[in-house]
């Protein structure tokens, strides 16, 4: 935005201080994570610059560790089921909320989102007390339905932002053109709700794929987790590995963030035609 | 054309109850069909999520430990109404019960129970259990209190009357830095032990000055990128998107590697002449602050950018028409219309912020670390299930407070992400 040629020098200086701010505010939250990624192709074994050389030595050591495989397999595992339950759980929710307001409803709907919200480490005390009993702790199990719940919220708020623009005439329509509700629903509503559902399940996929707290209580070494191994890892002894796991991590959100744009662009657009 | 298909519930036969009635029973089926959509979630987060949760509330306030190693003891401890010392059955009855759980091994609880309110209980205990005869010396209160003097003292048995009760408000009280006395009132502890407190004041004094620098490097950026043309805007977003979607671990990791002694940031400043030995910015509150702001900068940013786009740019030049300076209608125009952004932005980093655990716990030292860090301290090194539940509730109870007043103010599905 430029200014206008009447602008007095105040104003200019305003404006030059203002794009100064927004630049280094910027820079303060892109540089950070630029920055780990020529780390991890240092071939030297201090997470330091200048490089003493170009290598892929830690990513051949990342990818023939077992420890990180196992971890990284773990993690999908997790991520996955995780996602699929929240997602049909969550938007079977929505649904719900937008169908009809019943009593309790908002009381309801606060509790739905409360998994937001709870702090993490009262979740995980809760759950390794409560799961212990029935063996759940030390098992993909136990971390899979935990996950669910903390990601279930991101699916309900996605979806039924989404039904808010949703036009509830075109499932009538169907209905009276004799689709019944199993029908309308997989016909008409999933696939112009869609987007939403996608959202949803990428944000509940990355909660489940991030979170560490958790699953520092309820995996052993066997069933430790990505990002259980990358907190070990810095905790213990923070070496390149630890970049080029990032610089992989990196990559996956840059991909995540690229869907994520184009669903909201699609939106947009589609909002824009009507 | 085929001929349409007759409704299931045709409308034509309900007349008798008229349209009143079906309008009726359609909502109410409508109504139904909601709870049933709604219920499998609720359902899996009640039994995965919120009973898990009660479960570790109400163990804030479990005394099992005697009454299950000891019923009987418990029962006549109860009935007993705690002036001075117990009469003679209550002393037979905990020999007895003491002579059992020494063959049965079962008394590590109760000595650790007790140890909890007097430090040397469980010393007391143990040597008690293997000096005691099979038959008393005279009386076993005699007896007892020949093996161990603690047993002959009022306030031993204050104790173990308060172990004997089914609750106890034990751990809540340590949690705000508050203990019983002998005679059951409530007190504070001792300095040197009241460390709660400390604790949880250092929690809410860390999440409020993340909160602060949030907004004010949040609000100008965000101002900026709403007054930027849509396209521009778009891209630069990206850079703030791009952090909100990458891994918690991999921005603490990057913060360790930056602030690190051999670090760029301390090598860069050292290039420049501006420092000549190398600041400590890691382990220690610096450390802290920083990457707990670049974490939570994006959910500050977020909902303000989402409500000054909404701001029409008609107010403002209206209000310098009317001759306002640019300041004043910032200040006066500008300004309020943003207060419910800030007030969404702020809650939501102050409430995210107070729980925070990973990143003190990497970034922090001894002094910096957060309620949550204690909670899981307790949990996995000391193994006080009791005091990690009570400081688990006062913290939860915080925060549900905190997410009350968020629910009012900005609504919980106003609580949008990306």
């Amino acid at each position: 935005m430029s200014l206008p040629p009447y602008a007095s020098p105040l104003e200019r200086a305003w404006h030059v201080t203002l794009w100064a701010i927004a630049v280094l505010v910027l820079g303060f939250l892109i540089l950070p994570i630029l920055v780990i990624v020529p780390l991890s192709f240092s071939s030297g074994s201090f997470l330091s610059f200048p490089l003493p050389g170009l290598s892929l030595r830690w990513y051949h050591e990342l990818l023939g560790s077992e420890r990180w495989l196992s971890s990284l397999r773990n993690s999908v595992i997790v991520a996955f089921a995780s996602t699929i339950l929240a997602t049909v759980l969550g938007t079977l929710a929505a649904l719900g909320l937008q169908r009809a307001k019943f009593p309790g409803s908002s009381l309801v709907l606060a509790l739905l989102i409360s998994p937001m919200v709870v702090p993490l480490v009262i979740v995980a005390v809760g759950v390794y007390f409560f799961y212990a009993p029935f063996g759940l702790t030390g098992s993909l199990v136990g971390l899979t339905l935990a996950h669910t719940a903390l990601a279930s919220p991101f699916v309900v708020i996605t979806v039924s932002a989404t039904l808010q623009g949703f036009d509830t005439n075109l499932s009538r329509a169907a209905a009276s053109l004799g689709a019944g509700p199993t029908l309308a629903f997989f016909r008409i509503t999933l696939p112009l709700i869609l987007p939403g559902v996608v959202s949803g399940a990428l944000f509940a996929f990355v909660t489940s794929f991030d979170e560490v707290v958790v699953a520092l209580f309820l995996t052993g070494p066997q069933d430790r987790t990505l990002p259980r191994q990358m907190f070990d890892g810095i905790r213990e002894n923070i070496s390149p590995i630890i970049a080029a796991a990032a610089t992989l991590l990196i990559v996956l959100s840059v991909a995540l963030m690229t869907v994520m744009e184009a669903l909201r662009r699609r939106s947009e657009r589609l909002r824009g035609l009507r | 054309m085929t001929a349409p298909t007759v409704p299931r519930d045709s409308s034509l036969q309900a007349s008798s109850g008229g349209l009143k009635a079906e309008l009726r029973r359609t909502q109410r089926r409508r109504k139904l069909e909601a709870v049933a959509l709604v219920a499998p979630l609720f359902l899996f987060l009640a039994v995965f999520f919120l009973a898990p949760i009660a479960a570790m509330l109400f163990r804030s306030l479990d005394n099992s430990e005697l009454p299950s190693a000891m019923p009987r003891t418990a029962e006549v401890l109860r009935a007993w109404d705690g002036a001075g010392l117990p009469p003679e059955p209550v002393f037979a009855t905990f020999a007895s019960e003491l002579a059992a759980g020494q063959k049965a091994r079962n008394l590590a609880g109760v000595a650790k129970r007790l140890t909890y309110e007097l430090p040397n209980m469980r010393s007391a205990l143990f040597a008690t259990a293997r000096a005691l005869p099979e038959q008393p010396d005279g009386t076993w209160q005699k007896t007892l209190t020949g093996a161990n003097a603690v047993w002959g003292e009022p306030a031993t048995w204050a104790v173990m009357r308060r172990a004997a009760a089914p609750f106890t408000p034990l751990y809540l009280l340590a949690a705000v830095d508050r203990e019983m006395d002998a005679n059951g009132n409530i007190v504070s502890v001792a300095p040197d032990r009241a460390i709660y407190v400390d604790i949880f004041i250092r929690t809410f004094w860390i999440a409020i000055v993340v909160t602060v620098v949030c907004l004010f490097l949040g609000y100008p950026l965000a101002y900026k990128l709403a007054s930027l043309p849509p396209r521009i805007a778009n891209l630069l977003m990206i850079l703030v998107l791009l952090p909100f979607w990458t891994s918690i671990l991999v921005r603490t990791g990057a913060w360790v590697v930056l602030l690190q002694r051999e670090g760029p940031i301390n090598e860069t400043l050292q290039t420049l002449g501006l420092i000549t030995e190398p600041l400590q910015l890691v382990y220690n509150r610096v450390g802290v602050y920083v990457a707990m702001v670049h974490i939570l900068l994006p959910f500050m940013i977020l909902p303000l950018y989402s409500v000054m786009k909404g701001i029409s740019p008609a107010y403002v030049r209206a209000a310098t028409s009317l001759g306002a300076t640019p300041f004043t209608a910032f200040r006066r125009v500008y300004l309020p219309q943003t207060v419910p952004g800030i007030g969404a932005g702020g809650l939501l980093v102050f409430i995210l912020g107070v729980g925070y655990y990973i990143t003190p716990a990497l970034v922090g030292g001894a002094g910096d670390q957060m309620v949550s860090y204690f909670v899981a301290f307790f949990t996995n090194q000391t193994i006080n299930w009791g005091m990690a539940a009570a400081l688990g509730s006062v913290l939860l109870v915080a925060t549900l407070v905190l997410y009350w007043i968020y629910a009012k103010l900005v609504g919980v599905d106003g609580m949008k992400m990306g």
